[in-house]
C-alpha cells in the first residue's frame, strides 16, 4: 500500500446516537486507515466540505434518526455538485431494507445495519476504494 | 474441566462458579440491607412493593404529528398501559422549528414533532391530564416543553398542583452520552435549578429531573459505569440546587431515576440495589437531608434498545423479557419494554403492543410479583451488589480529582470511558467471546419481513403548514412581548419559568423561544473525540 485510506467519518442531522460512528472511527484507525471524524450535528453541507478540504477516499456516514432519505442524497448531490464522483459513501445506523435501494440509487455503495462484524465493514471499504491508493 | 477459560458478566466482571457464605459475609443487615421500606433501601423503596401498586406501565412512544400521536397514546391506555411517556423528535428535542433549514427530513420521523402550545393541546386532547402522569423525554428545551404541559392543563381546568410527570430535563447526561445538548453547561444548570424552585411551588407533584443512566448505556458504558456515572450527575444536582440556595428537602424529593435494563439479569438487580443504597447514604450523610423520601431513589426502566438485533427481530421479545425480568426483580417504578423491531425502525402498533403485553404477562403471571426483593440474601447477588457499589465509589473518587462532573466532561473523560467500554464490547462480539443469538451464533440466511411502521411521507409539510398557521393567527405583538420579558429573565437571575408559560400560552414557538435563549446563553460545541 503506497498511502493510507483517508476515511471521513461523518454524523449528518440531529441525532446525537455517536456510538457506532465512534467504534467504526476506531476499527478504521485500528486497520491503518487516516480517520477524521465530523463531529454531531453536522449539515450534508458541511460533510461536503470536511470531505474536500481533507482529500478523503471514503465518506462513511452514520445516521440513527431515520432522516436518511433526506439527509444522505443530499450529501451525494453536493459532492457531485463539487465535481467529486470518485468518493466511497457507506451508510450505517437503523435503516429499514425498504429504504436501502433507494440509498443505492443515489450513489450509495453499501448499507451497514445492527450487527454487521467491524472486520466486514473494513473489509468492504479497502476493496471497493475507487480512488489509486 | 469449563467450557471456558474465563466467565464474566456482560459487563467484563469475572464471575465465580458459586458463591458462598463468606463472599457476603461483611453485610449487616440493619445496616447495608434494611427491610424494603427502610434505610438504606437496598431492597427496595416500599414495604409491600408491587402487593401494594404494581409498577406504571408506560411505553415511550410518539411519531409523526400530535394528532397521530393521541391515538397511539389512547390505544395504548385502552390495552391497560397505565401512564403517557412522550417521544419528541429530533428538531424539537434540539430546538428548532419544523421549518427551520437544519429540520429538514427529520420532521415527526424519531417521535412527535411539537412547536407551539396549539400541537400540545391536540397530542393530550380527549387524556385527562389531572389523572394520567406523563413522562417527557426532553432535556434541552424541557423547560419549554413543560410551561407547555402547564398551559395545556390550565387548558383543561387542571391546576398546576395536580398534575403529575416527569420531565428527563437531565443535560448533564448529554453531554455524556446522549449529546442533544443546546447550551453550555453553566446556564443549562441554571434552568435546571429554575425549573426545581418553580415546581416545588406551582407543580409539586412533578419529578423535575430523570437522571438518567439509560442513555450512557445505550452508548456503550458498563453497568457499572451506568451507575456510577448517573449517581454522580444527581449528586451535582443536588450540589446545584444547594448552591441555588434551595433547601434540600424542598426538592430531592422530586428527583428521579431512569436506568437501563440489559441482558446480564443478576449484574442489573445488583446494579439497581446498589444504586437505592448509594443513594439513601448520600443524601442522609452526605449532604444532610433529613426528611426520608429526600434518601429514595425512585426510578423508571428502559429495556435496553442496543441489545436488540435486525436479525431474527422475533427473538427480542425474549430479550426484553429477559430485561424486564430484572427490571421488575430490581424493584423498578416503572417501566418501558422495546418493541422487537426497533433495530430497524420505530415500532408498529402490533409489536408496540406484544411489548405490553410482555410487562402484564410478569405481572398477572410470573409470581415475581407476590413478594419484596425475591433475590436478596442471594450470596451471588450480595457480592455483585458490593462490587457494584466499591465500582461506583471508585468513579466518585476519580471524578471528585478531576474537579467535579462539568471539569471531567469538558476533560472528555466520560466520552472516552464510554468510547472504550464500546469498542471493547463490539471486539468481544466480533471475536464471538460473546454471543449473540443471530448475530455471531445460530445466524441463518433470511429476508426480514416483519410489518414496520412508515411516517407519512407528507408529515413534514402538514406540521409546517399548520405551524405558519398558528404564526398567522396568534397576536405577534403578544408574542414578542413576552419573548422580551423571558429573554430579561434569563440576562437576569429571575427565574425563567413564570415568562416560559406566558410565551407558551401567547403560542411563541419552541424554535423562537430556544432562539432566544441560545442568543443570551449561546451554544455548546463538544471536541470530536473518538
Amino acid at each position: 500500500m503506497d498511502r493510507k485510506i483517508r476515511v471521513l467519518v461523518g454524523k449528518p442531522g440531529l441525532d446525537g446516537h455517536d456510538r457506532g460512528a465512534k467504534v467504526v472511527a476506531r476499527a478504521y484507525r485500528d486497520a491503518g486507515m487516516e480517520v477524521i471524524y465530523s463531529g454531531l450535528h453536522r449539515t450534508p453541507a458541511e460533510l461536503v466540505q470536511a470531505a474536500i478540504d481533507e482529500d478523503v477516499d471514503v465518506v462513511a456516514l452514520s445516521i440513527l434518526s431515520g432522516a436518511h432519505n433526506a439527509l444522505v442524497p443530499a450529501v451525494l448531490e453536493g459532492l457531485r455538485a463539487q465535481g467529486i464522483d470518485d468518493v466511497l459513501v457507506l451508510v450505517g445506523g437503523i435503516v429499514p431494507e425498504h429504504d436501502v435501494p433507494g440509498l443505492k440509487a443515489a450513489g450509495v455503495s453499501a448499507v451497514f445495519g445492527p450487527g454487521t462484524p467491524l472486520d466486514t465493514i473494513v473489509e468492504y471499504t479497502k476493496n471497493h476504494v475507487r480512488r489509486a491508493i | 474441566m469449563e467450557r471456558r477459560e474465563r466467565f464474566q458478566t456482560i459487563s467484563g466482571l469475572p464471575v465465580r462458579p458459586c458463591y458462598r457464605p463468606e463472599d457476603a459475609a461483611q453485610l449487616e443487615y440493619p445496616r447495608d440491607l434494611g427491610d424494603p421500606g427502610q434505610y438504606p433501601f437496598t431492597r427496595g423503596i416500599h414495604h409491600t412493593m408491587y402487593r401494594g401498586r404494581l409498577w406504571t406501565m408506560r411505553q415511550f412512544s410518539g411519531f409523526g404529528t400530535a394528532l397521530e400521536t393521541n391515538a397511539r397514546f389512547r390505544y395504548l391506555l385502552e390495552q391497560g398501559q397505565t401512564g403517557l411517556s412522550v417521544a419528541f423528535d429530533m428538531p424539537t428535542i434540539m430546538g428548532y422549528d419544523s421549518d427551520h433549514p437544519r429540520a429538514y427530513g427529520e420532521v415527526g420521523v424519531v417521535g412527535v414533532a411539537i412547536d407551539s402550545l396549539a400541537d400540545m393541546e391536540i397530542l393530550f386532547s380527549g387524556i385527562p391530564l389531572g389523572q394520567v402522569s406523563t413522562s417527557m423525554t426532553i432535556n434541552a428545551p424541557a423547560s419549554v416543553l413543560l410551561a407547555m404541559y402547564v398551559a395545556a392543563g390550565a387548558k383543561q381546568g387542571v391546576p398546576g398542583d395536580r398534575l403529575s410527570g416527569t420531565v428527563q430535563n437531565d443535560i448533564l447526561k448529554e453531554y455524556i452520552a446522549q449529546k442533544s445538548y443546546v447550551f453550555p453547561p453553566a446556564p443549562s444548570m441554571r434552568l435546571i435549578t429554575d425549573i426545581m424552585a418553580y415546581c416545588s411551588r406551582h407543580v409539586p407533584r412533578w419529578n423535575t429531573i430523570s437522571i438518567s443512566g439509560y442513555h450512557i448505556r445505550e452508548a456503550g458504558s458498563t453497568a457499572a459505569q451506568e451507575l456510577a456515572f448517573t449517581l454522580a450527575d444527581g449528586m451535582a444536582y443536588v450540589e446545584a440546587g444547594m448552591a441555588a440556595g434551595l433547601d434540600v428537602d424542598v426538592f430531592a424529593p422530586r428527583l428521579s431515576f431512569f436506568f437501563n435494563a440489559h441482558n446480564d439479569l443478576f449484574e442489573e438487580v445488583a446494579k439497581y440495589r446498589a444504586a437505592r443504597r448509594i443513594w439513601a447514604r448520600a443524601m442522609k450523610e452526605k449532604y444532610g437531608a433529613r426528611d426520608p423520601r429526600s434518601w429514595l431513589l425512585r426510578f423508571h426502566t428502559q429495556t435496553a434498545g442496543c441489545s436488540l438485533t435486525a436479525q431474527q427481530p422475533e427473538n427480542n421479545i425474549v430479550r426484553t423479557t429477559v430485561q424486564a425480568l430484572a427490571a421488575v426483580l430490581g424493584g423498578t417504578q416503572s417501566l418501558h419494554t422495546n418493541s422487537m423491531d426497533e433495530a430497524w425502525a420505530l415500532p408498529s402498533e402490533k409489536a408496540a403492543t406484544i411489548a405490553l403485553r410482555t410487562q402484564q404477562i410478569l405481572a398477572e403471571e410470573s409470581g415475581v410479583v407476590n413478594t419484596v426483593d425475591p433475590l436478596g440474601g442471594s450470596y451471588f447477588i450480595e457480592a455483585l451488589t458490593n462490587e457494584m457499589e466499591q465500582a461506583a465509589h471508585a468513579y466518585f473518587q476519580a471524578i471528585e480529582r478531576m474537579g467535579g462532573v462539568i471539569p471531567a466532561i469538558e476533560k472528555g473523560f466520560f466520552q472516552r470511558e464510554i468510547a472504550d467500554a464500546a469498542y471493547a464490547y463490539q471486539r468481544r462480539v466480533d471475536s464471538k467471546a460473546y454471543g449473540v443469538v443471530g448475530v455471531n451464533c445460530y445466524e441463518v440466511p433470511e429476508k426480514v419481513e416483519i410489518p414496520l411502521l412508515r411516517i407519512h411521507p407528507e408529515t413534514e409539510r402538514r406540521q409546517v403548514e399548520r405551524l405558519q398557521q398558528v404564526r398567522r393567527e396568534r397576536d405577534n405583538a403578544q408574542v414578542e412581548a413576552a419573548l422580551g420579558r423571558l429573554e430579561s429573565c434569563a440576562r437576569g437571575q429571575e427565574n425563567v419559568m413564570p415568562a416560559m408559560v406566558e410565551a407558551v400560552c401567547a403560542y411563541a414557538t419552541v424554535g423562537e423561544i430556544m432562539d432566544r435563549l441560545r442568543q443570551v446563553f449561546g451554544v455548546y460545541r463538544e471536541p470530536a473525540l473518538f
